[in-house]
């Protein structure tokens, strides 16, 4: 009882705070001097016409550098953690009932189309609105969809971590190929800049950004991988 | 519009904090701190909101010439995908180590795990 | 900007509060409260692009109201046993 007062009192402190700054806020009616910047010239400097991708490829890649990092991390810890569980036993398998019909023969009929939007989403991020990490959470729900049609079906975590391994030597590669032919480390004008709303423009955004939705996809579905692959004592 | 955005956002970062001080099981409390960590981006695009303008992607409807007159910032929204993404890595982590703890004592209520209590 | 964003904020918001209020009622099963926690990212999602963000509202929608629900379901399943005798 004392505890729930407390936590009820700091609740209130903290609400205090919040309502201070909500009553303090007032929304810009100008761009400020960062985002005058950035709309101005985007398309000159990096030719994207998805503003939020240039960003965050080009501008603050760096950022992207240290969040694709941090999922590889996140990805390696689990499957750490995990490695040393009880897999699953023959005789354990042969309990496990089947999946219905509808659900075996859907997967087989949308996990393709599933993986095309996926891959469509993360080519065209320059484009439209989308990109790396969407493309990626979608190709990971692909192989979701075929982890639950056939759960006894092996994935093999060799060729998942060949994906991300290269697409992430590839991501750094692209990077330093800009300290030799470009301004610096992950610039985009490796490739010719091309004309605004192409699906070739953009220098190398549409590479970077492809190979960074191939390893969020890889890293995402080897969590589900290696979750899944625990069971029940 | 944004004012209740954000009062929204407020609203769940104190229910997602309310969550995790006060349940036992450890799972409901990795709930609440997904709802919080929503409550947090929910913040950060409200505040770059701006009344009367677009989304900041120059298409057919805007152009590359009027695009400082009619776009939003673009900042916070590459700052919340971002953090969107680190987000669901650190409930991934959160849910491996229940399981392992699972594993361990065969159960799931936090006041039973007292090996760091002093 | 048409007249009906405000009405359709006021109504997200409102459902959003009533979902986050839902998952941390502790009288409630797990999975109810999982889900909730993915209809307070949906609901997210869709406030987003009233918010004229459409790719937080993307990535909301695939990573944060899909994949954590599918994470936590995962889990629930494994360790259902545990808080039955546990």
């Amino acid at each position: 009882m004392v505890k729930r007062i407390t936590v009820l009192l700091l609740l209130i402190g903290i609400g205090a705070i919040f309502a201070a700054l909500l009553l303090g806020y007032t929304p810009d009616s100008e761009l400020n001097y960062t985002a005058r910047y950035y709309a101005d010239n985007t398309v000159k400097d990096t030719g994207a016409a998805n503003i939020v991708a240039a960003i965050v490829v080009t501008y603050r890649g760096l950022d992207t550098l240290g969040e694709v990092t941090v999922l590889f991390l996140a990805a390696a810890i689990v499957g750490l953690v995990l490695a040393s569980s009880s897999h699953p036993q023959g005789r354990m398998r042969r309990d496990r009932p089947a999946s219905g019909e509808l659900l075996v023969i859907g997967a087989r009929l949308l996990v393709p189309l599933i993986m095309l939007l996926g891959v469509y989403v993360f080519v065209n991020g320059h484009l439209t609105p989308g990109g790396g990490f969407q493309g990626g959470a979608i190709l990971a729900s692909g192989a979701l969809l075929m982890l639950l049609g056939d759960p006894l079906k092996k994935f093999s975590h060799r060729l998942i971590s060949m994906v991300e391994s290269l697409s992430g030597l590839v991501f750094v590669g692209m990077g330093l190929l800009g300290f030799l032919y470009a301004g610096g480390f992950l610039d985009n004008r490796v490739l010719p800049l091309g004309t605004l709303g192409d699906l070739l423009s953009a220098g190398a955004i549409p590479i970077i950004y492809s190979f960074v939705g191939l390893k969020v996809g890889a890293e995402f579905s080897s969590m589900l991988v290696n979750l899944s692959g625990t069971e029940e004592l | 519009m944004a004012y209740i955005a954000m009062a929204t956002g407020f609203i769940l970062i104190l229910i997602g904090f309310f969550g995790a001080l006060t349940n036992r099981n450890i799972l409901r409390m990795i709930v609440a701190f997904t709802v919080a960590d929503t409550g947090v981006n929910m913040v950060i695009v409200a505040m770059g909101y701006m009344h009367g303008r677009t989304a900041p992607i120059l298409d057919v409807a805007v152009s590359a010439a009027q695009a400082a007159a009619r776009i939003i910032d673009p900042v916070p929204q590459a700052l919340v995908l971002t953090a969107i993404v680190i987000g669901v890595g650190v409930t991934a982590l959160m849910l491996a180590y229940t399981y392992k703890l699972y594993e361990k004592k065969r159960t799931l209520d936090i006041a039973q795990f007292t090996e760091l209590k002093w | 900007m048409s007249n009906l964003f405000i009405p359709m904020t006021v109504l997200l918001c409102a459902s959003m509060i009533v979902a986050g209020l839902m998952s941390i009622w502790s009288k409630r099963s797990l999975p109810i409260v999982m889900l909730s926690s993915g209809l307070v990212s949906l609901l997210a999602s869709v406030q987003y692009l009233l918010l004229a963000a459409p790719d937080v509202a993307m990535t909301e929608a695939a990573i944060g109201s899909g994949l954590t629900t599918f994470l936590f379901f995962f889990v629930l399943s494994r360790v259902r046993g545990g808080t039955h005798h546990g």
